[in-house]
């Protein structure tokens, strides 16, 4: 696997750059896509999480208002990230995805999209020094598998692609169980743990239960993406 | 055919077998290796192994099983034994697996059996494909509540960060990760840690068939990137509840006494989820490896339940 040279359109306020990095999760090489700047090359950066089957856009989206540099994740068999042979696919690895971005990114502000709301809340308990601040916005994957198993089944995904997103990924991770104490722990975590007032905000309309559970959680904060990337942008 | 390292061996405990015959079964690109004991027309069961574990553990026993008129077919999990390491690892991905395997044989309901996690597997299996599973047989691989310690929520929250933070530092060092080599004494040694119960002679012995000598000592043929444990959403009562709708013959076996690779389930966790007709039999003075520890006594329970 190589690096792709992106080809982001400049921008005047956000100065497009056009580097990958490269980052070693177990056997998985995961590629985080430099997507600008920002006018503070110095301030903490943003870094994206796509949601499930999605990958890295190609630019900043233009709702996206973050005054230092953006960075974006392809999480494990996504984007340019390597797929997996025969799944096994977990949201806990890729908790494992963004930790090991993070050994290279240092400290972060996360947009998570749908599955990576969830893996941003995640992260966020576990590395609650390095993570400032989780905005949880609208995406695919947000619900999840419902709050506990479904009925049984082997689901043996279609190889109708040989690139991604791997159908191991999309299959798996839309069964995954979001059990709302579960989630509720982790917000716990984060809050005891974090520097920030509000280390999570919950910006997505839709509302799956664990979700739901993550909003009602005293000290989690609600409103717009743009509103939460401000807020977190001031600290 | 496996080839007879019999002649290499330190020890060879009375009555083991390697498997009569090995084969490769592609799991959706993951390489298992299959091994299978007796005759070829036999009629069929499924004998999955637990975790860490791989089928030639299962070399006393599952002759015993074969000897009384089965083919028996085992596989090595992924990351375990012959099989593949894996880039990933996942309950779903362990019962496809086993589902691949049990696509290869012939179409018809046939006795599942598993120890400890093989057993939980074999459960998920049989609600899967209730079609084709036609006995269950659950050896001490019935987990509940009780493997959690009796300690407060708080602590209990604790415990389970503390859980993420070694799992996640786990997967930061995971890059080219190797199994610590050491000789057949030493691995036995080692392994005789998390199996205080088998005897010295049985765990050189599966050194001798689990292990890879190389050039600085045998290393298990398991896969240093798998861990036991993890963080994740996973309840022991999610595995029970799948025992009340089964609708097939069922045997519990259960070893009594509590150890370190045990679930820690007691028979009264057990009974209220049994389906009906079910058998369940505790075995006092025996440990969580039933099947290594009483072989006979164990197999002799399966014939006599499948008869």
């Amino acid at each position: 696997m190589s690096p792709l040279d992106s080809e982001s359109p400049a921008d005047s306020n956000s100065p497009a750059v056009s580097d990958t990095i490269w980052v070693r999760h177990n056997r998985i090489d995961l590629a985080i896509h430099h997507l600008t700047n920002g006018s503070d090359p110095t301030h903490r950066p943003l870094l994206l999480l796509h949601g499930l089957g999605e990958r890295t856009p190609d630019e900043v989206p233009p709702s996206v208002r973050w005054p230092g540099p953006v960075y974006g994740l392809d999480f494990t068999g996504h984007g340019q990230s390597t797929i997996p042979v025969g799944g096994g696919y977990t949201s806990e690895i890729l908790v494992g995805d963004v930790d090991a971005s993070l050994e290279e990114l240092g400290e972060v502000t996360i947009l998570g999209r749908g599955l990576g709301a969830y893996i941003g809340l995640l992260i966020a308990a576990a590395r609650p020094q390095q993570v400032m601040g989780v905005v949880m916005s609208d995406g695919p994957g947000l619900v999840g598998g419902g709050i506990h198993p479904g009925s049984p089944s082997v689901p043996f995904p279609a190889p109708w692609a040989s690139n991604t997103p791997d159908p191991f990924a999309l299959l798996e991770l839309a069964r995954d169980v979001r059990p709302p104490d579960y989630a509720q722990t982790y917000v716990r975590f984060v809050l005891e743990s974090s520097k920030l007032e509000k280390a999570l905000m919950v910006c997505a309309v839709a509302r799956p239960e664990w979700l739901a559970a993550v909003a009602a959680e005293p000290g989690v904060g609600q409103g717009t993406v743009d509103e939460a990337l401000q807020f977190y942008a001031g600290f | 055919m496996v080839s007879d390292l019999t002649s290499e061996f330190l020890t060879q405990p009375e009555g083991v077998r390697r498997p009569d015959r090995r084969r490769v079964v592609d799991a959706a690109g993951v390489k298992l290796s299959v091994a299978e004991w007796g005759d070829e027309q036999a009629p069929a069961l499924l004998l999955a192994h637990g975790g860490f574990d791989f089928a030639e553990t299962l070399n006393r026993f599952a002759p015993m099983l074969a000897d009384g008129g089965y083919r028996v077919v085992s596989w090595d999990q992924r990351g375990h034994g012959e099989s593949a390491w894996a880039h990933l690892y996942s309950w779903e991905a362990d019962i496809r697996d086993a589902a691949s395997v049990l696509a290869t044989l012939p179409d018809e309901p046939l006795p599942f059996i598993g120890h400890s996690k093989g057993g939980s597997m074999v459960m998920h299996l049989a609600n899967v494909a209730p079609h084709r599973v036609s006995a269950l047989v659950n050896l001490d691989g019935l987990p509940s509540g009780n493997n959690m310690p009796d300690v407060s929520e708080l602590e209990r929250t604790r415990m389970q960060r503390d859980e993420m933070d070694r799992w996640l530092a786990h997967r930061r060092t995971l890059s080219d990760k190797q199994r610590r080599p050491g000789t057949v004494q030493e691995l036995a040694e080692r392994r005789g840690r998390m199996n205080p119960r088998l005897t010295t002679e049985w765990l050189q012995y599966l050194v001798q068939v689990g292990a890879r000598q190389e050039a600085d000592g045998w290393r298990w043929k398991l896969d240093p990137t798998m861990r036991m444990g993890g963080f994740g959403p996973w309840r022991p009562e999610w595995s029970m509840l799948r025992l009340p709708g089964l609708g097939v013959p069922m045997l519990g076996v259960m070893g009594l006494e509590i150890e370190v690779m045990g679930w820690g389930s007691r028979p009264s966790d057990v009974e209220p989820y049994l389906p009906p007709g079910a058998q369940f039999e505790g075995l006092e003075g025996v440990g969580h490896f039933v099947h290594i520890e009483q072989p006979r006594l164990v197999a002799d329970l399966i014939l006599e339940f499948l008869s």
